[in-house]
């Protein structure tokens, strides 16, 4: 198609690792570049095939990147299900990625341990997706994220953003807010002692001069905040489950709550949702939780055509 | 101690480093080896020292012990004469001298080099190529 915009140039055959990878400039035209994929399906990607191994399961990220490649005109395959692969005869992770890249043209993988995706890459030219792994990053999660506050609130500079919940084992938090170093943001970390965010990240706000507050009480922060990002406070993280009934209500956000907070606010939330935004919110113009999914297709369409050496810029 | 002749001092340790200093050089030795331990230091309090005869410190050892104590003093002694006196730096990579503490993390499931990237020197924080997880300096174990 066209010659890349600025800033995207290097993209063509590159991975998609992790966000610790991405300059503040490349980001920008990241999202640039995105936006001109908002409800595009032509089939620029025709005859490409991307290569789809999820270790572990998702229904979120590999429908929506299937969804992605579809609508571009590419295809895929590979597998849902670690048990169906090579792996379970005791086959290495590069030997797979080595056999694997004979069939297609990139290579998505999500996998349960750390670092498996930047393995994957060295195993292989082709450009590799990290789709998650373990605990450490899901860059396009990130990155829809970033598209979505932009998209709502028209910029990613001089906003109050509130995480609240699991501060301590969430990636899609962690992997959020490093990137958020990269802006002017005052960010509030609302959790329960025991979810805390990790010694390691606060270090990490401290040593990029980020202005955090770290609080228990969201409603002490609450009433100033312009986005509020909540996640699930996961049951199998509390050995006491007395401990999990204690604060599995505790940041509940309900319509009542916002109307107490004021109402200019936009609601995020990488999903699944147990309690922790009520469904009365669903229709409240703040929430964006389901434009996050939307966002999701969008995203992962310029992340495909990119790598692989397309753009509409 | 006595002069050297030939060989390394290092100088400068963290008090209580020594011994893992000495597990990272090995156990053989062609000369003595003479070891220091919290000595009194007007820079540092206390500090570790150790003389090493008939041994010159390798780059590779020097590494490993700039991460258990970053401003360790290294002097290299030829007929009795300091030739080179030195603290290290560490590189901005290191590639099979740290292991992942993180159970986890993909380096401790296949054969790989495991590589850190030197985000600090003094105090030292690296960071697993791999699995992103930084370690400080009492974190660090080598391999």
């Amino acid at each position: 198609m066209t010659t890349p915009a600025a800033g995207l140039e290097d993209f063509a055959g590159r991975d998609l690792i992790s966000m610790r990878d991405f300059r503040r400039e490349e980001l920008l035209a990241f999202l640039d570049e995105a936006q001109r994929y908002e409800g595009f399906s032509e089939p620029i990607l025709a005859g490409k095939v991307m290569g789809s191994l999820f270790f572990e399961p998702s229904t979120r990220t590999h429908l929506s990147f299937n969804s992605a490649m579809q609508r571009l005109g590419g295809s895929s395959i590979g597998f849902a299900d670690a048990k169906v692969s090579s792996t379970a005869k005791g086959e290495s992770l590069s030997d797979t990625i080595r056999v694997v890249e004979n069939y297609c043209d990139v290579v998505l993988i999500r996998h349960p341990r750390e670092g498996a995706a930047r393995l994957a890459a060295e195993s292989t030219s082709l450009p590799v997706i990290n789709a998650g792994d373990g605990t450490n990053q899901h860059p396009t999660q990130t990155l829809l994220d970033l598209y979505t506050i932009r998209q709502t609130r028209g910029r990613l500079d001089n906003l109050k953003i509130a995480f609240i919940g699991d501060l301590k084992y969430s990636r899609t938090v962690h992997s959020l807010i490093e990137t958020l170093t990269h802006f002017d943001n005052e960010l509030f970390l609302v959790s329960p002692t025991s979810l805390r965010m990790p010694a390691s990240f606060i270090d990490e706000l401290d040593d990029r001069g980020t202005v955090y507050t770290e609080d228990e009480d969201f409603f002490s922060i609450a009433s100033d905040v312009d986005i509020i990002y909540t996640t699930r406070i996961q049951q199998e993280r509390f050995p006491d489950p007395i401990e999990y009934e204690k604060v599995k209500n505790a940041y509940r956000i309900d319509r009542a709550a916002i109307e107490r907070i004021g109402g200019n606010v936009t609601l995020m939330h990488p999903l699944p949702r147990l309690n922790e935004i009520s469904t009365d919110l669903d229709d409240f113009p703040g929430s964006a939780y389901f434009a996050q999914a939307r966002n999701g297709v969008t995203v992962r369409k310029a992340v495909l055509s990119l790598l692989l050496g397309q753009s509409r810029g | 101690m006595t002069a050297l002749r030939e060989g390394t001092v290092i100088d400068h340790l963290v008090a209580g480093t020594a011994l893992k200093v000495l597990f990272v050089l090995g156990i053989e030795f062609e000369g003595a080896v003479t070891i220091g331990l919290n000595l009194d230091s007007v820079k540092m309090g206390r500090k570790d020292m150790i003389k090493i005869d008939h041994r010159e410190v390798s780059q590779q050892e020097v590494a490993k012990i700039a991460l258990i104590s970053p401003r360790a003093r290294f002097s290299i002694i030829r007929n009795f004469q300091v030739v080179n006196k030195f603290t290290p730096e560490l590189p901005k990579l290191i590639e099979n001298l740290i292991v992942c503490p993180n159970p986890s993390c993909i380096s401790n499931e296949e054969r790989v080099k495991t590589k850190f990237g030197v985000e600090r020197s003094d105090p030292v924080k690296v960071r697993c190529h791999y699995c992103e997880r930084t370690l400080s300096e009492e974190e660090i174990k080598l391999l």
